[in-house]
């Protein structure tokens, strides 16, 4: 195996104080949330708008041979009714290439409405244009389609035999091995060989899915529900055959996200196009099925774990595959073994990814995919090996913890998974947990204790960031990343006020608009360390400018003072006890504000800028293996006459490197614990296996986790910063999720003494 | 089309609607009193919660032409003279919320609750249902606030908030 050779740590940490990284600031956003001040996309009030609604599809595969609008077109108020018949054309979606980022844009490859093909069951097929959402919604009702039905194959489960190789790239790579698993797990003294399934899941962000669009001319204004203002502006641009630079894109509030508002969906596309077609200020608000019926969830799961050890626990082997599905519209490959290659030093490893491809729409990245449902199958084989082996499941992770990458051998920049499991085990009381199942009562409950091993991969995109500081001592940091409800203006805020020494209320940030310098997606968790980067190396570059601007003064008691000498503090720049404020710099230069920008916005920029990114991203990942990870404790209480289970304590201990915000950091950890729960215990998109239908289109039959469903939940952190990272910091967004599953799971099985390998844990399974 | 009188954040309004019309979408369509919220538009999410006379009631399976004559507070309404309500300033100090799409709805609802409370009210958890002071435990918050659904996740920062405030 060839081994990359490490070059020594450069950290990209600032000198900055640290005076608000790491305190618990309340959010910035908050006033106008809880006001309820702050408008959405669907919010933004346009004189003359007029509101479109979907229709759908009712079969999976098949060519429309009529579709009827007359009594649609003839209710009161309808402006237009939009079929493949009449919709002006629009390029199809651009192809895939494996170095753009951007070329993922689309959620689909269907050129929705320029075609007679339906791909899917509920892929739209028509758009009703009204004055009113009522008039657009009841003749929405009205259309009627037939169809020539073409043959489908929409059955997960049934097409599984047939999987193929997952397609593997650079981004996303898949599978991997090292030595002879199979034959060092026949060979193991100690083994298990489990199959665990896991449904479809959809995010459910409790905003719908929303566009309000407005032309003129050639120039186009998208208030979007978008985690990427960016995507959908290059991907509209695209559609539509016109200029990227007239269309801006603005999301400054998104009703969260999780991966479900990533890409850009028919939604989008429709409400664009009813708007060029009408003339009008146009605007959508999904329905709740109508978020099912065009935006894609998590690919269900069938996955096989097995693992070999000697006696002492020694991981001989560690076997991890999927088979996970695809649209043959489009859809992400599930990394659904990710974890499993970082995970324990086994001697021999084999993991491989398979896809079948349905006529269902297109699935989607959700929260953590690869780990979130991956951790649930491979830490639920460890606990059964530890059965097996009659060894504590906390001491059997010990014994398998590497040194480096299992697989590839390369340096992790940072692992502290020992530290969380002991710190978790002591404030959890792990020792109280009965190592047999099945024996510990309170009153009709059956108590039990598990835990698991969170993880989730960090990385970085590339962002391009202006700072300003004005003569009034203001400080505006701006930026199109997107927020929806991380708290990412609150970070960003506090980031520039350390950087620049400055007081965190004298900082603005501006985010949520392409009018803005562009920035990555909210995806990957890598939204902060990306912004950050480029923020904290903008406010180095304005310390500069404005050394510079005040020598020019003989005047100034910064005259002489050299750039490495300096702190940035009290609003200023000081070496020593001398110094003067960036106010007092500027007023004297007769200068309103002086600005600091990183990254180029134009086209060679861009992609001199791309380029670079991309070089700089496989560089790190040949060097590093970079992570957030945890370990997540939970006590689950299992009525014993119901099967009933209640979650009852939570603790995760998590190393995430450097915590910005104290507060938003654990709000967000605390945020995928609870949709970790959802998936253990009751999400399940029900799909119907002869038609391709989601049958549980609406919050009433999805079940997520309700207020009732989550006890207090408690976070901690190690706070060590990563070398590798801008200010030491991992990302947080995802790292949450994952294990909460297999935690829970393992939990069940001490309260009960029963093994649960098909998600989600409903009471029926346990009866 | 049918005209109503309702009083809004204790400002008269008179609407001409359809009678076919939510009490959602008049507030957020005709009165532009868009932080009540849309999540499901069938009454499965909480997000559209107001109170009426100080009830709280899922805004979206209402029909405005029912609440003619009536008082209704919407979270725009909230706060008092220039000073947010307590439960306001609670939610950000504890951070219970983070997108904020199901904020206003959380907040009415909390308000509404804590009045069904103060009267009396038992929930499901309830030890004894004649009890007339019942301790507002952390599980019959959570039990009484379980129509409002958060996915981002914030519950335990608005029970603290709900529990805090009610303690004042």
């Amino acid at each position: 195996m060839t081994q990359v050779q490490n070059p020594p740590v450069t950290t990209t940490t600032t000198t900055a104080a640290g005076k608000y990284v790491g305190q618990a600031v309340d959010r910035v956003d908050g006033a106008v949330k809880t006001t309820g001040e702050a408008r959405f996309a669907a919010e933004v009030p346009y004189a003359n708008v007029a509101h479109a609604a979907l229709v759908h599809s009712t079969v999976s595969r098949g060519r429309i041979t009529a579709v009827d609008t007359t009594a649609a077109a003839a209710v009161e108020g309808v402006i237009s009714v939009i079929t493949h018949e009449n919709a002006v054309r629009m390029r199809p979606p651009s192809k895939v290439s494996p170095i753009d980022i951007d070329s993922m844009a689309s959620g689909t490859t269907v050129n929705y409405l320029n075609t007679d093909q339906v791909s899917w069951n509920g892929q739209p097929i028509a758009v009703v244009v009204a004055e009113t959402p009522h008039a657009a919604h009841e003749a929405a009702g009205l259309v009627r389609a037939t169809y020539e039905v073409q043959p489908s194959t929409v059955d997960f489960k049934a097409e599984a035999p047939n999987a193929e190789p997952q397609p593997s790239s650079l981004i996303l790579p898949s599978g991997g091995s090292k030595g002879d698993a199979e034959a060092a797990l026949a060979a193991a003294p100690v083994s298990v060989d489990l199959r665990f399934t896991t449904p479809m899941h959809h995010h459910n962000a409790i905003e719908p899915h929303a566009t309000t669009a407005v032309w003129d001319g050639d120039r186009l204004t998208v208030h979007e529900a978008s985690q990427s203002v960016v995507w959908v502006r290059k991907h509209l641009a695209h559609k539509f055959s016109v200029p990227a630079e007239g269309i801006r894109v603005i999301a400054p509030f998104v009703g969260g996200g999780f991966g479900g508002k990533a890409n850009v969906w028919a939604g989008t596309i429709l409400t664009v196009l009813a708007a060029r077609m009408t003339g009008r200020p146009v605007r959508m608000l999904l329905t709740r099925e109508g978020v099912y019926r065009t935006v894609g969830g998590r690919t269900p799961t069938i996955q096989r774990v097995a693992l070999g050890a000697r006696s002492d626990g020694h991981l001989t082997s560690l076997i991890h595959t999927s088979v996970s599905q695809l649209g043959r519209v489009g859809g992400m490959a599930e990394p659904v073994t990710s974890q499993s290659s970082h995970l324990y030093a086994a001697d021999n490893l084999l993991l491989k990814q398979e896809i079948v491809k349905l006529d269902q729409i297109a699935n989607t990245s959700m929260r953590a995919p690869g780990e979130a449902i991956g951790t649930y199958a491979i830490e639920v084989a460890i606990d059964e090996l530890a059965a097996e082996l009659g060894m504590d499941p906390i001491e059997l992770r010990m014994v398998n913890e590497p040194e480096t990458d299992p697989l590839h051998g390369r340096k992790f920049s940072h692992r502290m998974l020992r530290e969380a499991y002991a710190r978790g085990a002591e404030r959890f009381g792990w020792a109280n947990r009965s190592p047999e199942p099945g024996v510990t009562r309170d009153g009709r409950w059956l108590v039990g204790m598990g835990v698991a091993t969170a993880y989730h991969p960090s990385f970085q995109l590339r962002a391009n960031v202006t700072v300003r500081v004005s003569v009034d001592g203001g400080v505006l940091v701006r930026c199109g990343f997107q927020e929806m409800g991380m708290g990412g203006a609150t970070a960003q805020a506090q980031i520039a006020a350390d950087a620049l020494g400055v007081p965190f209320e004298s900082v603005r940030v501006e985010y949520g608009d392409t009018a803005l310098p562009l920035a990555p997606m909210a995806g990957g968790s890598a939204q902060t360390a990306s912004v950050a980067t480029s923020l904290l190396a903008a406010c180095e570059k304005l310390k500069k400018s404005m050394l510079e601007l005040a020598k020019k003064s003989s005047e100034s008691p910064l005259r002489g003072a050299r750039a490495a000498d300096l702190s940035a503090r009290d609003g200023g720049l000081f070496h020593g006890g001398r110094g003067e404020t960036y106010a007092s710099i500027l007023a004297r230069a007769g200068i309103p504000s002086v600005d600091a920008a990183i990254g180029s916005e134009t086209r060679l920029g861009d992609l001199v800028g791309n380029m670079r990114f991309m070089s700089k991203f496989l560089m790190d990942r040949r060097r590093w293996v970079k992570a957030a990870c945890g370990a997540q404790f939970c006590e689950v209480r299992v009525d014993a006459d119901t099967g009933e289970v209640r979650v009852s304590r939570w603790l995760g201990v998590f190393d995430v490197g450097t915590v910005i915000n104290a507060k938003t950091a654990t709000s967000q950890l605390k945020g995928g614990i609870v949709m970790g729960i959802g998936a253990a215990l009751s999400e399940e998109s029900l799909v119907d296996p002869r038609h391709g239908r989601v049958m549980n289109p609406s919050l009433a039959e999805y079940h997520l986790p309700v207020h009732a469903d989550v006890p207090r939940i408690d976070v901690e952190y190690l706070d060590v910063p990563d070398p590798t990272m801008p200010l030491g910091l991992l990302g947080i967004g995802e790292v949450g999720i994952t294990g909460v599953a297999g935690a829970i799971a393992n939990a069940v099985h001490n309260a009960t003494g029963k093994r649960v390998r098909d998600l989600p844990i409903t009471l029926d399974k346990l009866l | 089309m049918v005209d109503i009188r309702m009083r809004v954040n204790g400002v008269e309004e008179k609407v001409d609607l359809s009678p076919q019309v939510s009490l959602l979408d008049a507030l957020r369509g005709e009165l532009g009193l868009t932080g009540t919220k849309k999540g499901c538009d069938q009454g499965a999410c909480g997000a559209c919660t107001v109170l009426v006379d100080g009830e709280r009631i899922n805004s979206c399976l209402a029909l405005a032409v029912q609440y003619d004559d009536r008082d209704i507070t919407t979270v725009e309404g909230l706060a008092g003279e220039g000073e947010a309500h307590p439960l306001q300033k609670a939610f950000i100090r504890n951070d219970g919320l983070q997108c904020g799409y199901c904020t206003s709805g959380q907040l009415c609802s909390a308000v509404g609750m804590l009045a069904e409370h103060e009267a009396g009210a038992p929930s499901a958890v309830t030890e004894h249902l004649c009890a007339t002071d019942v301790e507002l435990s952390e599980d019959e918050i959570r039990e009484r606030m379980s129509g409002n659904l958060c996915r981002c996740g914030a519950y335990n920062g608005i029970v603290a908030s709900i529990k805090e405030v009610a303690a004042s």
